[in-house]
C-alpha cells in the first residue's frame, strides 16, 4: 500500500454519577422533557455550577487506569458557542490543564507485537441538552429543547494519533470501553450515546514524517460504524489525492445508512471558542494523597485479572481472555471458584452453557438467573456421580428456567445417577438378548458395535446410567 | 423625625419599643417613593403589596417577641438581584418581563431575618456603566441636584437611600459601581472582599470581580446590613468559607495607632481641588483622632482601567451568551430561522454599552488575540494584587479619593465612552485586587455636590475600615446633611 492512514480518537464517556455535574439534578435516562433540571442546569441568571466531587473522583480512576499523571490543579474552561441545546452559551470544559494527561494503553492485534497507543489527555466537562423536532409534548408541531441531559457529566479521552488501521483503532476503542465499564463509572452504552467516538483520520505516502490534512468524523457510535467510517474515510481520503485533488480540514458527518462520511462544517466554518478560565469555579486542587487514595481504591484492571487467572488458576491464555471480557463475568467466574475449586471446570461451564444461555435471552452476567454457587452446586453433583455430565445439562436449562437448585431438580425429576452394577448388568443382559447378531458381530472382531450397545444402555436407562460402569459391564460381558 | 429619615438602628429601635410599626414604616416609606419617584427615578419595580404583607408578618414577629435588627425594615434591592416571583430586569430590555424561579442569596438572607421587600432598583443595564444613564428604564437622577447623575451601575440603590426612598439597599460593584455612587450621593457603600458575600442569585457581569454589599445613611447601618449578608454559600464555588466576624462589636475601637496609607498614585494632577481639600480635611481629622499616616505606592494603577475593561468585558461577552431568546427573556417577534431569531433578539434587546462590552469580550478571547489581551490583562490584574499586598505590609488601611470629580452632569460623559470608563480610575483596582473598599461622605463641593472618601482594607478586613468610618462619622457631620428633596 502506497498510504499511510494516522488515525486519533476523542471517546466521550458519560459518567455514571446519581447528580449532575455541576447541580443536584438527576441523571437518570428517559424522563419527562424538561422535568430534571434546576437554575444551574437551565442556564438561569445568576446561577453558579457546583463540581459534584464524585465525577472527580471516576475521572481520577479513569486516568490511573490508562496510565495517565494526575494534575496537581487542573482548571475549568468556558467553551463558547451559540445553539440552542446549550443553556448558558457555553460549555464548562476543561482546556488548559486538563486532570489526566500523558497516559497509554498497550493493544495487542492477532500476530502482531504488543503496541502503546498514547492518550493525550482526559478532561472533564458537561454535556448538551437535546433537540426535539416534530410533535411537542403541549401538542403543537415545532421544535423543542429538553435540557434533562444538559450537565450530564462526561469525560473526554483524547488519543494521540498513534493508531495506523482501523483495525488498531477498533482494538483501542474496545480496550478503552472494557475499562471504563470495568471501572463501572460508564454504562457503555453505545446505542444511547453513553460511549461515543470522534475520529480523526488523515493518510500521508509510506515512510512520510509529517502527518497529512485531517478530516474529524463525527457520529460514529458502534465499534462496526467506527471501522466502516475510518475505512471510508481513508479510502476516500487516497482516491481524493490519487485524483490530483488535496485533503482539507474539515468536520465530516457519518451515515450509518449509506457508510459513507459527508462534510459537515470546513475549517473556515468552524466555530472559535473563545476558551478561557471559567471565573465561577475555583482551581480543582487534587494532593498526592487522593491520588494515593484512589489507587488503592482501583479495582484489579482487566490486564492484571487476566494474568492472575493465567498464573494463579492455570487457566489457558484464550480462557483468560474470555473471562475477563468484562468485570461482571470475571468476578462471576471468581465468584464460582470459590465455590467450587476447580477453575477449568466452571470457566468451562461460563464459556459454554451460561454464555450460551446470555446470548440466547439477550442478557448480561449481572442478570444471569443461575448464580455461580448454584453453577458450583451443579458441577459437584457431577463430581459425586450423582449425575452425569449429559444429565447435568438438563438440570442446568431447569435451573436457568425455574431458579431452583440442582439437587431439588435431580431428586424432582429422578436423574440420579445409576451406578448399581446389579441394575445395569440387568439392562445389559437384556439387550444382549435382544441383539444377538450384534453380540456375533463384536465377537467377531467388528467392535465398532460397542458404541451401539452403549446406546442401547443410555437409552433404557433414560440416560441416568453412569457411562463408566456401563462402559466396564459391556465390555466383560460382550469378551463373554 | 420623619420615619423616611430614620437609619436601621433608630427604626429598629421604634419597631422593638412598639412606638411604631412595620406596616406604618413601610407605608410611609412607600408614599415617600411615590412623592419623589418622578424626580428621581430610583426604582424599577414597586412592590408595594409584597412589601405590605412581608411589614405586617413582621409586625406578628415583632408581636411575638422576634425583634431581630433587621425584622419590618424596609428595604430596596437593586434590580440585579434575583427575586422569586417578583420581575428582575437587570436594567435590560432583554429582561424586561422576566420573572425568576428562585432568589439570591444575599436577598433571602436578609428575607429570612424579616427585611420587607419595598421593590427593585434602578441600575446601569447589566452593570455596566458609571451614571445610571444606560438602564432601559430611563435615568436615575441626582437626589442633591437631579440634573446630575447619581453615579453607578448601583445608582438606584444609592439616589434611594440619599432621597430617602429606602432605609437601606444592596448594590453591586465590579469596578466601583456601589461605591462611586455612594460618594456621589453622599451615602455609605461598601464593596466587601471577593468571596465574602454570596453572589449565587445575583445576575452576572464580570464573575471574577462582582461583589454584593450595603449602601446606607451611616456606618452603623453598613455594619448590620454587611453582616447579615456575609458568609460563606455552598452554591457558590468562589465564596470563602470563613468566619464572619461581628461588625458592629468593633465598630467603636477608634483607630489611635492605626497606620493608613495613602497611595501616591491616588492623589495625581488632575484631582479635583475641592476633591483633594476634602481629602486634606479628612486626612488632618484622621491624625487628630490618633491615626498614623504613611506613603504608599500601588505603581500598576495606570494599567488598572485597561486591565479591568479586558477582564470585565471579556467575561460579560460570555456571562451574556445565555441571554440568546431561547428559553426566557425577549425574544424577537419574527424572525427567519434560528441564527435570526439570535441576532435580532440580542439586537434588540440589549442596549448599546452592553453590546460594545460584548464586542470589546468577544474579541479579546479570540483565537490569535487572547494572549495579547486576555492573558496579558491577567498577568497585568497579578501585579496589581501584588501592589496591594506590598503596601499592606506597611499598613492597616488607605485613603483615597472615589472619584476625581464630584456627580457630572446628565449626558456630560454619555458620548465619550471613555471618559466615563476614567470616571472608575480610584475603584478599579480594588476589585482587581479582589480586596475590600468603604465609601463614606466626607465633605461638599461649594455647589452642596457630596464628595466621598474610599477607605480600602486588607482582603477579609471589613471590620477595620468599617471601624476607621464609624470613627470619622463620630468626628464629623458629613453624614448627617440631606438632599433636599
Amino acid at each position: 500500500m502506497k498510504y499511510q492512514p494516522v488515525i486519533g480518537l476523542e471517546v466521550h464517556v458519560q459518567l455514571l454519577t446519581d447528580t449532575k455535574i455541576f447541580c443536584g439534578c438527576s441523571t437518570t435516562f428517559g424522563a419527562e422533557p424538561n422535568s430534571q433540571t434546576c437554575p444551574v442546569c437551565l442556564g438561569l441568571p445568576g446561577a453558579l455550577p457546583v463540581l459534584n466531587k464524585k465525577v472527580v473522583e471516576f475521572a481520577i480512576k479513569a486516568g490511573l487506569a490508562t496510565n495517565c499523571s494526575i494534575t496537581p490543579r487542573s482548571i475549568f474552561a468556558r467553551k463558547n458557542y451559540f445553539y440552542p441545546d446549550l443553556p448558558k452559551g457555553y460549555q464548562i470544559s476543561q482546556f488548559e490543564e486538563p486532570i489526566c494527561q500523558h497516559g497509554w494503553l498497550d493493544i495487542q492485534l492477532e500476530g502482531e507485537a504488543l503496541k502503546r497507543i498514547g492518550i493525550t489527555r482526559i478532561h472533564m466537562e458537561e454535556d448538551a441538552g437535546k433537540l426535539v423536532h416534530g410533535e411537542l409534548s403541549g401538542g403543537n408541531d415545532g421544535s423543542g429543547v429538553d435540557l434533562n441531559r444538559a450537565c450530564t457529566p462526561l469525560l473526554e479521552v483524547v488519543s494521540e494519533p498513534d493508531l495506523r488501521s482501523s483495525d488498531e483503532a477498533v482494538t483501542y476503542l474496545k480496550q478503552l470501553h472494557q475499562i471504563v465499564t470495568w471501572l463501572g463509572i460508564c454504562d457503555g452504552n453505545m446505542e444511547e450515546g453513553s460511549f461515543r467516538c470522534d475520529a480523526n483520520v488523515s493518510v500521508m505516502p509510506v515512510g512520510a514524517e509529517k502527518y497529512g490534512t485531517r478530516a474529524e468524523i463525527k457520529n460514529v457510535n458502534s465499534f462496526k460504524f467506527v471501522k466502516q467510517a475510518i475505512e471510508y474515510e481513508i479510502q476516500r481520503q487516497i482516491d481524493l489525492i490519487e485524483d490530483g485533488g488535496t485533503v482539507v480540514q474539515e468536520t465530516r458527518l457519518y451515515d450509518p445508512n449509506s457508510g459513507k462520511t459527508r462534510s459537515m462544517r470546513s475549517k473556515e466554518e468552524a466555530h472559535d471558542y473563545r476558551y478561557f478560565p471559567d471565573p465561577d469555579l475555583v482551581p480543582l486542587v487534587i494532593g498526592p494523597e487522593w491520588v494515593e487514595r484512589s489507587r488503592r481504591e482501583l479495582p484489579e484492571l482487566p490486564e492484571q485479572r487476566q494474568q492472575r487467572f493465567i498464573v494463579e488458576l492455570g487457566l489457558p491464555p484464550y480462557d483468560a481472555e474470555v473471562l475477563t471480557a468484562s468485570r461482571g463475568l470475571a468476578d462471576y467466574f471468581e465468584a464460582g471458584v470459590a465455590a467450587h475449586g476447580n477453575a477449568k471446570a466452571v470457566g468451562n461451564w461460563i464459556m459454554g452453557e451460561i454464555t450460551r444461555g446470555l446470548n440466547d435471552n439477550g442478557l448480561v452476567i449481572e442478570a444471569c438467573p443461575v448464580t455461580p454457587v448454584q453453577l458450583a452446586e451443579l458441577l459437584k453433583l457431577i463430581d459425586l456421580g450423582t449425575i452425569s455430565g449429559k444429565i447435568a445439562k438438563t438440570v442446568f436449562d431447569e435451573m436457568w428456567r425455574s431458579g431452583k437448585s440442582p439437587e431439588l431438580i435431580v431428586a424432582e425429576q429422578g436423574l440420579v445417577q445409576v451406578s448399581d452394577t446389579g441394575a445395569i448388568e440387568a439392562i445389559i443382559d437384556e439387550i444382549m438378548a435382544a441383539n444377538a447378531g450384534q453380540v456375533a458381530e463384536y465377537r467377531g472382531g467388528k467392535e465398532k458395535v460397542f458404541g451401539f450397545f452403549v446406546g442401547q444402555v443410555m437409552k433404557a436407562s433414560k440416560g441416568k446410567a453412569n457411562p463408566a460402569v456401563v462402559n466396564d459391564l459391556l465390555l466383560s460381558k460382550l469378551r463373554g | 423625625m420623619n420615619i423616611f429619615d430614620m437609619t436601621i438602628h433608630e427604626l429598629h429601635g421604634a419597631l422593638k419599643a412598639r412606638t411604631l410599626s412595620s406596616v406604618e414604616a413601610t407605608t410611609a416609606l412607600l408614599t415617600r417613593i411615590t412623592a419623589v419617584e418622578p424626580q428621581i427615578g430610583s426604582f424599577i419595580t414597586v412592590t408595594a403589596e409584597v412589601a405590605l404583607a412581608a411589614a405586617a408578618a413582621a409586625d406578628r414577629r415583632i408581636a411575638a417577641g422576634e425583634c431581630d435588627l433587621l425584622t419590618g425594615i424596609p428595604l430596596a434591592i437593586k434590580d440585579i438581584f434575583l427575586t422569586e416571583g417578583i420581575r428582575t430586569t437587570c436594567g435590560s430590555r432583554i429582561l424586561d418581563s422576566f420573572i425568576p424561579p428562585y432568589s439570591a442569596t444575599s436577598w433571602e438572607k436578609l428575607r429570612e431575618r424579616g427585611a420587607v421587600l419595598l421593590g427593585k432598583l434602578n441600575q446601569d443595564e447589566f452593570a455596566m456603566g458609571s451614571s445610571n444613564e444606560s438602564s432601559a428604564f430611563g435615568p436615575t437622577r441626582n437626589p442633591w441636584d437631579v440634573t446630575r447623575i447619581p453615579g453607578g451601575s448601583s445608582g438606584g440603590s444609592a439616589a434611594a437611600v440619599a432621597a430617602r426612598q429606602a432605609i437601606a439597599t444592596l448594590g453591586t460593584d465590579t469596578g466601583g459601581s456601589i461605591r462611586q455612587p455612594a460618594s456621589h450621593c453622599g451615602c455609605v457603600g461598601l464593596k466587601p472582599t471577593y468571596g465574602r458575600v454570596s453572589r449565587y442569585g445575583v445576575i452576572a457581569y464580570a464573575s471574577s470581580l462582582d461583589q454584593v454589599g450595603p449602601l446606607t445613611r451611616d456606618v452603623t447601618d453598613c455594619a448590620a446590613m454587611m453582616g447579615a449578608v456575609a458568609g460563606y454559600d455552598a452554591k457558590d464555588s468562589t465564596s470563602v468559607d470563613t468566619p464572619v466576624p461581628d461588625y458592629c462589636a468593633t465598630l467603636k475601637d477608634g483607630v489611635r495607632g492605626l497606620k493608613i496609607g495613602l497611595p501616591k498614585e491616588y492623589f495625581i494632577a488632575g484631582l479635583d481641588a475641592e476633591v483633594q481639600k476634602t481629602m486634606d480635611e479628612a486626612i488632618e481629622t484622621y491624625r487628630r483622632l490618633g491615626a498614623e499616616f504613611v506613603d504608599v505606592s500601588l505603581p500598576h494603577t495606570e494599567y488598572a482601567v485597561a486591565t479591568y475593561y479586558l477582564i470585565a468585558a471579556a467575561e460579560a461577552s460570555s456571562n451574556l451568551a445565555r441571554y440568546d431568546g431561547v428559553r426566557f427573556g425577549h425574544r424577537a417577534a419574527a424572525a427567519d430561522g434560528l441564527l435570526d431569531m439570535y441576532t435580532k433578539s440580542r439586537s434588540e434587546g440589549f442596549g448599546s454599552e452592553v453590546k460594545r462590552r460584548i464586542m470589546i469580550g468577544t474579541y479579546a478571547l479570540s483565537s490569535g488575540y487572547y494572549d495579547a489581551y486576555y492573558v496579558k490583562a491577567q498577568k497585568v490584574r497579578t501585579l496589581i494584587m501584588n501592589d496591594f499586598i506590598s503596601a499592606f505590609a506597611d499598613v492597616d488601611l488607605m485613603l483615597t479619593p472615589v472619584a476625581a470629580t464630584p456627580a457630572f452632569k446628565i449626558g456630560e460623559k454619555a458620548d465619550d465612552p471613555l471618559l466615563m470608563y476614567l470616571s472608575d480610575l480610584f475603584t478599579i483596582p480594588v476589585n482587581l485586587a479582589g480586596t475590600c473598599a468603604l465609601s463614606l461622605p466626607a465633605g461638599f463641593s461649594a455647589t452642596g455636590l457630596p464628595i466621598g472618601m474610599q477607605l480600602i482594607g486588607k482582603p477579609f478586613g471589613e471590620a477595620t475600615i468599617l471601624r476607621a468610618g464609624y470613627a470619622f462619622e463620630q468626628a464629623t457631620e458629613w453624614h448627617q446633611r440631606k438632599a433636599e428633596i
